[in-house]
């Protein structure tokens, strides 16, 4: 099942829907590069509410997302990072950088307007 | 022991399902979501290593019990090449394909107890668990039903 | 296992061993004398002035309720509806405070009056009177244990939920303003109490919809490094789920601490005083603290 990509003005708007499996992972990284390109995006919203695991194969594809984002001018931003989820990926010692976090996809589109100002970088 | 379950890891929809059983299995132990999450978390990674060194292979859950806590115990087994040192498998960064090498060792900080068993040729075992305390009335009930088997 | 609804095993009476032929006798002759035992049955429980607490009005109709259940199970065999009931009534009469030797001894006696009403009806027959009482006692004392468990395990329930309650008193994440939580932490912090406190402040984040959590470590004498790490991770976690962390009231002890412990401080904001804490919070937040006098304070977005 691939994960439905909406675009909103100049944003991108990812909800994942249920726990994906390590291709469904590559297949949503290499579709959101491909759209940001496509529709000249300048901001992603991810939205991770419905992942109830996050290992270190998922952050790395969504780093990679934030990475190929930001060289085409984009700023990516992963929110609905669930409580539980969060205190297992801390533990797990796995970094996001250079993507931004959010509560979320209220706060997520918050941030992206914010980081197109110029604004404080909230960033991990 | 009164669960098992065990789940054949040959496709990356086998991983979700694996998640999903430790899930299952930390809750009816009375792991808390959290915990749940951790275990689902580190099972992701190990069904991840069967996959990556060895193509296929199982996933073994199942409680443990002790005076003073529960516990749920995994068991990854694959019959691949085997990894030539254990040692290095679980250092941060090592790793020849996949998550940047970070799967073992942060499963092992996820874990309570973590161990590797591998001899090249003939596959790996990795073997993990996580306990939980055993609240006192818990620990009552638990001597009460051993007393019960005795005069059984 | 599972500490929610704790139950032992109940295996069915062994009906095996009451005589097929004697049963169905028992059972209505037991029947036909309902109302006479239970009443020498309320009789005997004001005597032992056991339930006190309870009305006589009460009384009665529990014991009603507790023999008509008692003769099914000694005919079908099944304690399951009379566990059921003894599950419901004893949550209805633990907050009262029916201790748990109460419980136990109006079901002896209520054994008691039984044995002795067979023991009337069927004196004349020694030899009956011995095969009805070997069908009889098993399966009362079987009844008897199942009550009494029944009662103790639905106890350990009640003082389970209140020590929960209590665990999360202790630990009380405060809504400030809106998207501004502080989670105070008060006494001694061990591994577990650290861990529960992180995922109270998470959730309460989710909740919130808290943007800045303002951690005030006022009241904490001392940290080790295990807590120290503890601390590190939950300002991470918080951050994950887009809320800064600000920590306030660190004391020079443990400040001196952490840095012996050399623990990476590097991602923590940290600021001297609670209210110093709050006024960091209302800058990220974007608030501008106007100092007024005497113009009522007023806020800026």
């Amino acid at each position: 099942m691939s994960v439905p990509i909406l675009k909103q003005g100049d944003y991108l708007i990812a909800s994942i829907q249920s726990a994906l499996s390590d291709s469904e992972v590559l297949e949503l990284r290499d579709d959101l590069a491909e759209r940001v390109g496509q529709f000249r995006a300048r901001g992603i919203v991810v939205d991770v509410t419905a992942l109830d695991v996050i290992d270190s194969f998922a952050a790395r594809a969504l780093r990679t997302i934030g990475s190929t984002a930001k060289l085409r001018g984009a700023e990516t931003v992963l929110v609905g990072i669930q409580p539980d989820v969060a205190m297992a990926m801390v533990q797990f010692e796995l970094d996001l950088q250079p993507l931004h976090t959010a509560l979320d996809l209220e706060e997520g589109l918050a941030v992206l307007r914010r980081t197109a100002r110029g604004g404080d970088d909230d960033g991990p | 022991m009164d669960h098992e379950t065990c789940v054949e890891i040959e496709s990356d929809a086998d991983m979700v399902a694996a998640r999903a059983a430790g899930r299952a299995l930390a809750e009816r132990l009375g792991f808390s979501r959290t915990d749940g999450t951790l275990i689902a978390t580190a099972i992701s990674e190990v069904a991840r290593n069967i996959l990556v060194h060895a193509g296929c292979g199982e996933i073994l859950l199942h409680d443990v019990h002790e005076r003073d806590r529960h516990g749920i115990v995994v068991v990854a087994r694959d019959c691949g090449p085997g990894i030539q040192s254990v040692e290095l498998a679980l250092q941060d960064g090592w790793g020849s394909s996949g998550g940047l090498g970070l799967g073992l060792p942060g499963a092992r900080r996820l874990m309570d107890e973590f161990t590797i068993e591998s001899v090249p040729g003939d596959g790996t075992t990795v073997t993990m668990k996580k306990w939980r305390a055993r609240d006192p009335l818990e620990r009552l009930r638990r001597e009460r039903e051993q007393r019960e088997q005795v005069w059984a | 296992m599972n500490g929610q609804k704790p139950s032992l095993p109940t295996p069915p009476l062994e009906t095996h061993e009451i005589d097929a032929e004697l049963l169905p006798k028992l059972v209505a002759y037991l029947r036909q004398m309902s109302v006479e035992l239970r009443e020498k049955w309320v009789s005997r429980i004001s005597e032992a002035q056991l339930l006190g607490v309870m009305s006589p009005e009460e009384i009665f109709s529990e014991v009603k309720a507790v023999y008509d259940n008692y003769v099914d199970a000694l005919e079908t065999g099944s304690v399951e509806s009379l566990q059921a009931y003894a599950r419901d009534l004893s949550e209805r009469i633990i907050h009262r405070g029916v201790e748990t030797h109460e419980v136990l001894g109006i079901v002896l006696l209520l054994r008691d009056v039984l044995a002795r009403s067979l023991f009337l009806r069927y004196q004349d027959d020694p030899e009956l009177l011995d095969r009805i009482l070997d069908s009889y006692e098993p399966a009362a004392n079987r009844i008897a244990v199942t009550v009494g468990v029944s009662f103790v395990e639905e106890r350990e329930r009640v003082i389970r939920e209140q020590q929960a309650a209590i665990r999360e008193l202790s630990t009380p994440v405060l809504q400030v303003r809106d998207r501004l939580v502080i989670l105070p932490i008060i006494g001694a912090i061990d591994s577990q109490r650290a861990r529960q406190l992180t995922e109270q402040l998470l959730n309460a984040i989710q909740a919130n919809r808290a943007k800045v959590v303002v951690i005030d470590i006022t009241g904490v004498a001392s940290i080790d490094m295990t807590v120290a790490n503890h601390l590190v991770q939950t300002v991470n976690a918080a951050r994950l789920m887009g809320a800064s962390a600000i920590i306030t009231g660190l004391s020079s002890g443990i400040a001196q601490t952490l840095v012996d412990l050399r623990v990476d401080l590097s991602t923590m904001n940290t600021v001297g005083d609670l209210q110093g804490g709050l006024e960091e919070a209302e800058r990220l937040l974007g608030y501008k603290v106007l100092h007024s006098d005497p113009a009522p304070p007023d806020r800026l977005a």
